[in-house]
């Protein structure tokens, strides 16, 4: 059974149309990049998967399970399917410990010492275990996204979401976090990453999906999305993106 | 009789010390008390404001909420909008009329409610403006909306706001004089009643004026001081090194490794 599983996923804000039907089936273990022009909706996607937004029309099912259905506790299927953020969104009154800590104890009900311990391994797993001390203002931009996926991997996550990961990031930023991805994607997990970063998409992930004005235009194998998609408008997307 | 101006005011201060003592002590009962419950009743208020209404709830949850909301911005927008002299008045004589209530506690219940509005609207300032971004990764983890408000929100939202709260206690100290309107004997009552006798108006309330500037003047340094400690240390240690991992670095301000505090 699928992981994630989106049926006629729908979702506008007043008037706009964001999405428009969009179905898309997750298997574990997947990793799939999402690519497509600036206003197509990816991040509304994600967005909706985690109900940061409500759809407005669809189904999102988790292992089955309408995610909308009011049975559902809506921490414990956050904790399971994270997020990072283009921004970081760290929590800038806390340590990197304490950011890895929070979420665990008050969510998850671990004790301290057993959250801190998990906190530290996922902090040594992102490299970061040297700055368990320091605050986000005190570290730079890649430093920071790398404590945020620590973060995000301390809720012993199934799967994360990953929205646009590197593009608030210097250039000299950007492959130190695409490295811990990478790790992350060799060691099974599943991961919908909305991604700039071709390369990353064409070497990394399993599965690419080409979202435009709201729709999936193609979602195939990174082999033919990049050598001979199907799609003229995917075609003309890579086209402007590899020529500029 | 012509005694000099200096000689005046010693005067007044060895026959009625005991006066502006106690006036000076009712005054910073009733600001400390009125402006430490007004934070109080403010958080709360702010807090209520800002609970975001998710089409998840229940109509139920939605209408108490609104009606909730509705009595808050009511009570904001009644006691800003009137002095509280005129408070202290219409508490006094009508609400209280007949309750034998004391002076002092009247003081403090007036003062708490008025500085209450004043501290809503700068607490929900200083929720509004911790960008959203934060509150969204506490989501995104599972955190709820209490959760995300007392472990991310509100610690950066008061420490922000310090300034301001500083600022409300500073007018606290210096307007508690309205309420000698109802006979609270607090500094100025007093130095007033010190000044009638011997007709050292001048003097008396100059030495009321220095008082009230020594009481700001020495509340506004604790609050720095209390700022200063929340901001906690500018530095931090960094575990281990590449030669050496048991090495423990400090990282100082302005250090080599990143500049930005
Ligand atoms: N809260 C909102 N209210 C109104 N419109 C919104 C809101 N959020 C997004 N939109 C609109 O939805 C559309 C899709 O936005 P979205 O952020 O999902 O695009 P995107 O594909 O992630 O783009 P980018 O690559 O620039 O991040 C845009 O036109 C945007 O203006
Ligand atoms: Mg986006």
């Amino acid at each position: 059974m699928a992981v994630i599983e989106l049926s006629h996923l729908e979702k506008s804000f007043g008037e706009i149309e964001v999405l428009k039907d969009i179905s898309l089936s997750v298997d574990k273990g997947e990793v799939i990049s999402v690519i497509g022009a600036s206003g197509s909706g990816k991040s509304t996607m994600l967005r909706c998967i985690n109900l940061l937004e409500k759809p407005s029309g669809g189904k999102i099912c988790f292992h089955g399970k309408d995610i909308m259905d009011k049975g559902l506790n809506l921490s414990e299927y956050r904790a399971k399917v994270g997020m990072v953020f283009q921004q970081f969104n760290l929590f800038e009154n806390m340590t990197a410990l304490q950011n890895c800590v929070v979420g665990q104890i008050k969510v998850l009900r671990r004790r301290k010492e057993e959250a801190e311990e998990v906190a530290r391994e996922n902090l040594a797993r992102v490299g970061m275990l040297q700055y368990i001390n320091a605050k986000p203002r005190q570290l730079s931009g890649g430093q920071k996204q790398r404590v945020a996926i620590a973060r995000t991997l301390s809720m012993n996550p199934e799967v994360i979401l990953f929205d646009e990961p590197t593009s608030a990031l210097d250039p000299e930023m950007v492959g130190e976090v695409l490295a811990v991805m990478r790790t992350l994607a060799e060691s099974g997990y599943t991961m919908i990453v909305v991604t700039h970063e071709m390369g990353f998409a064409k070497d990394v992930s399993n599965r690419v999906i080409f979202m435009d004005k709201g729709v999936v235009v193609e979602d195939d194998t990174p082999s033919v999305i990049f050598q001979n998609p199907k799609v003229q408008r995917t075609k003309e997307f890579l086209a402007r993106y590899f020529a500029s | 009789m012509s005694l000099s101006f200096l000689e005046k005011v010693l005067f007044l201060i060895e026959r009625y010390y005991p006066l502006f003592l106690s006036g000076m002590a009712t005054t910073m009962l009733i600001a400390i008390t009125g402006t430490v419950a007004g934070f109080v009743i403010g958080l709360v208020v702010a807090v209520i404001r800002t609970i975001p209404v998710s089409e998840h709830d229940s109509k139920f949850k939605k209408i108490a909420l609104a009606i909730v909301k509705f009595i808050c911005v009511a009570y904001i927008e009644v006691f800003r909008g009137t002095p509280m002299m005129i408070q202290a008045a219409v508490f006094y004589y009508g609400i209280f009329m007949g309750v034998n209530i004391d002076l002092t506690l009247a003081a403090f219940v007036i003062v708490s409610i008025n500085t209450g509005a004043y501290m809503a609207e700068i607490i929900r300032g200083g929720i509004i403006s911790i960008d959203k971004g934060q509150t969204e990764g506490a989501y995104s983890i599972g955190m709820n909306h209490r959760q995300t408000m007392t472990s991310v929100v509100l610690p950066q939202a008061i420490r922000n706001i310090m300034p301001s709260v500083g600022n409300e206690f500073v007018v606290n100290i210096k307007d508690t004089s309205v309420l000698n309107v109802i006979g609270v004997a607090e500094l100025y009552f007093q130095s007033r009643s010190a000044a009638g006798t011997y007709a050292m108006a001048f003097q008396s309330f100059t030495i009321a004026a220095v008082i009230y500037f020594f009481l700001t003047f020495i509340v506004t340094r604790i609050l720095r001081l209390i700022e200063r400690r929340m901001d906690g240390p500018k530095s931090y240690v960094i575990y281990g090194s590449q030669t050496n991992p048991d090495a423990e670095i400090r990282i100082k301000k302005g250090g080599a490794r990143n500049g930005r505090y």
